[in-house]
C-alpha cells in the first residue's frame, strides 16, 4: 500500500514534465486519426441530426428544421474560430473561462501543438462539438421559433453558455480540476443542450394544436437514415475524444457501438410490450439514447458496463418521452430534453458508477472502490444544468429584445414555416 | 337511368373493373376518397403520442346504366369487391335525370 502511494506521488510529480515534453512532438498516427474523427463528427450535424430531426417534424416544417440545423453548423463554425475557441481553450482565468489570447485564432500557427496533435486539428475537433451541441437544442423548439431569433440565439448561446462549460470540463476549468469524468460530452454536450432545449420550449410555449390535433412525422425513413449517420459519426465523437490513436480509443469505439445497439433493442422491446408495436422511430430513438448515455463514459468503462448503460438508456429514454413528457405537459417537440437531457444525466451518473481504472488509469467509479466519484459526477451535473438553465433564460430574453419576440405569427405557424419563412417546400407530392 | 356508386377497397379496383367489363359495362369514373364506417380508423403511435387515423383511403366507382342492368351490376360489384372482412364498402343507387354525349350531342340512353 505504501509503495503504491509513493508510486502515485512520483507519477504526479512527473506529469508536468511529461506534458512539457509531449507538447513539442506531433504524432502522425494521432493526427491522422483526429482529422478523420473530426470529419466523422462533422457529418453528425448537417446530415445526421438534420435528417433525424427533419424526418420527425411535420412535412410543412421539414425544410425549416433542416435549415435551422445546417445554419447552426455554419454559425458555430464561424463563432468558434472568432472567439469561441479561445473562451473554451484559452489560458485559464480562475477556473471559469479561457482568456482571449487566441481570439480570431491569433497566436496559433502550423507549429502549434496540443499534446500530440496540431492545435489547428484540436480546435477543429472541438469545433464540431460546439456545432452539434447548439443544433441539438433545436429538437425542443421545432415548428414554432422565428428563424432570425434562432440565429441570434445560437451566436449568444455558443458564446456565453457553451464555450464556458466546455472550458469548465475540458479546458482546465473547475469541473475538470474537481475530477469529474466526462469523456466525450455528457455534461458539455447532452445535459447542456437538453436543459437549454427544455428552457427554450417552456418560454416559447406549446405548438398550436398540441395534444389536440395529430402531428405526423414527415418521414420516419429520413429519421432512420439520420440516426444511422449519427451512429456512424459518433465513432469519431467518442473514439476521437481520446485525442490519440491508442487502446483507449479502441475501447471507446467498441463500447459506443455496444451501447447504441442495446439501447435500440431496449427501447424497441419496451415499446413492443407496452404499446404492442415495435416502431422504427422507437428503434432509431433508442440507438441515439444509447449513444448519448455512453458518451461521458466511453473512455472509462468496459463492454459489460456498456451493455447496462445502453439498456437502461433505452428504458429511460422511452419513459421520459412517452410517459413523463405527457404527464408534465410541456411541448419538447422532438425530445431534445427527453433524449439528450435525461440520457445524458444517466450517462454522467453511470460513469461515476462503472468507471474502470483498467481502461483509463486513475478513473475509478463506485464499483471499483471510489464512491466519492458519484458525488463529483452529481455536482458536475447539477452545476451544468443550473448554469445552462439560468444562462439560457437570460440569452432568450436578450434574443427576444433583439428580434422582437422569438415565436412566429400564428398564421405562419398554421401555414407551415417552409413556405412562410423560406418560400420553399420539401416535396412535390401531386 | 341509374347511377351505381360503389365505395370499395382500393386494392379491389382492378377486380371490379374487369368484372364489369366482362358483363359489358363500357365506362366508369373513379375517385380516390377517404372515409370510415364500421371498419373505423387505425391508431398510429409516435414516441408514445397516439394519433387515431379516422379516414381510411377508399376508391369510389361511378357507373351510369339503364334501369334493367341494375341487379346485374350490383351483383357483379359485390362479388368482385368482397373480402368478407369489415371495410369492404357500400353501394348506393341514384336516379339519373339525363345524359348527353359531348362529342355527338346524343341524349339519354344513347349517351351512356
Amino acid at each position: 500500500m505504501k509503495t503504491k502511494s509513493l508510486f502515485i506521488a512520483l507519477w504526479l510529480l512527473l506529469i508536468p514534465f511529461s506534458n512539457a515534453f509531449a507538447q513539442d512532438v506531433i504524432d502522425s498516427g494521432d493526427t491522422a486519426w483526429i482529422i478523420v474523427a473530426t470529419a466523422l463528427v462533422m457529418v453528425m450535424t448537417p446530415a445526421g441530426l438534420a435528417l433525424f430531426y427533419g424526418g420527425m417534424s411535420r412535412s410543412k416544417n421539414l425544410l425549416n428544421t433542416l435549415t435551422m440545423t445546417i445554419s447552426a453548423y455554419c454559425i458555430a463554425s464561424v463563432v468558434w474560430v472568432l472567439w469561441g475557441y479561445t473562451i473554451a481553450f484559452g489560458p485559464d482565468k480562475g477556473g471559469l473561462v479561457g482568456g482571449l489570447d487566441h481570439i480570431f485564432m491569433i497566436g496559433i500557427g502550423i507549429d502549434s501543438v496540443s499534446d500530440t496533435i496540431p492545435t489547428f486539428v484540436f480546435a477543429m475537433f472541438q469545433m464540431t462539438f460546439a456545432c452539434i451541441t447548439v443544433a441539438l437544442v433545436l429538437g425542443s423548439v421545432i415548428d414554432r421559433m422565428k428563424f432570425s431569433s434562432w440565429i441570434v440565439f445560437s451566436v449568444l448561446w455558443l458564446t456565453f453558455i457553451y464555450a464556458p462549460i466546455a472550458h469548465w470540463v475540458w479546458g482546465g476549468g473547475w469541473i475538470e480540476e474537481m475530477g469529474a469524468l466526462d469523456f466525450a460530452g455528457g455534461n458539455v454536450v447532452h445535459i447542456n443542450a437538453g436543459v437549454a432545449g427544455l428552457v427554450l420550449c417552456l418560454v416559447l410555449g406549446k405548438r398550436l394544436g398540441y395534444g389536440k390535433e395529430a402531428m405526423f412525422p414527415s418521414s420516419i425513413t429520413l429519421t432512420a437514415l439520420g440516426a444511422a449517420l449519427l451512429w456512424f459519426g459518433w465513432f469519431g465523437f467518442n473514439a476521437g475524444s481520446q485525442l490519440a490513436a491508442d487502446g483507449v480509443a479502441g475501447s471507446a469505439f467498441l463500447v459506443t457501438n455496444t451501447s447504441a445497439a442495446i439501447g435500440g433493442l431496449s427501447w424497441m422491446f419496451t415499446e413492443w410490450i407496452v404499446t404492442k408495436k415495435p416502431t422504427l422511430l422507437g428503434l432509431a430513438s433508442g440507438i441515439v439514447a444509447g449513444l448519448v448515455a455512453i458518451t461521458p463514459a466511453a473512455g472509462f468503462v468496459n463492454m459489460q458496463a456498456a451493455l447496462i448503460i445502453g439498456a437502461v438508456a433505452g428504458l429511460f429514454g422511452y419513459y421520459s418521452v412517452a410517459v413523463l413528457k405527457h404527464k408534465l405537459g410541456y411541448d419538447d417537440s422532438l425530445d431534445a430534453f427527453g433524449l439528450h437531457g435525461i440520457c445524458g444525466i444517466w450517462g454522467a451518473m453511470a460513469t461515476g458508477l462503472f468507471a474502470n481504472p483498467a481502461i483509463t488509469e486513475g478513473a475509478a467509479g463506485l464499483f471499483y472502490g471510489n464512491p466519492g466519484q458519484v458525488w463529483i459526477q452529481f455536482v458536475s451535473i447539477i452545476a451544468t444544468a443550473a448554469f445552462t438553465a439560468v444562462g439560457t433564460l437570460i440569452v432568450i430574453y436578450i434574443t427576444k429584445a433583439i428580434t422582437g419576440g422569438i415565436r412566429v405569427d400564428e398564421e405562419d405557424e398554421i401555414q407551415g414555416l417552409d413556405s412562410s419563412i423560406h418560400g420553399e417546400r420539401a416535396f412535390e407530392l401531386d | 337511368m341509374k347511377k351505381v356508386e360503389a365505395i370499395i377497397k382500393p386494392f379491389k379496383l382492378d377486380d371490379v373493373k374487369e368484372a364489369l367489363n366482362e358483363i359489358g359495362i363500357q365506362g366508369m369514373t373513379i375517385t380516390e376518397v377517404k372515409g370510415y364506417g364500421r371498419q373505423k380508423g387505425h391508431k398510429e403511435i409516435y414516441r408514445g403520442a397516439e394519433y387515431v387515423v379516422d379516414f381510411i383511403p377508399k376508391i369510389k366507382i361511378e357507373v351510369i346504366i339503364e334501369d334493367d342492368w341494375l341487379d346485374k351490376v350490383i351483383d357483379t360489384i359485390c362479388e368482385a369487391a368482397k373480402t368478407g372482412k369489415l371495410g369492404d364498402g357500400k353501394i348506393f343507387v341514384i336516379n339519373i335525370e339525363g345524359a348527353v354525349r359531348v362529342r355527338t350531342g346524343e341524349k339519354g340512353k344513347d349517351a351512356i
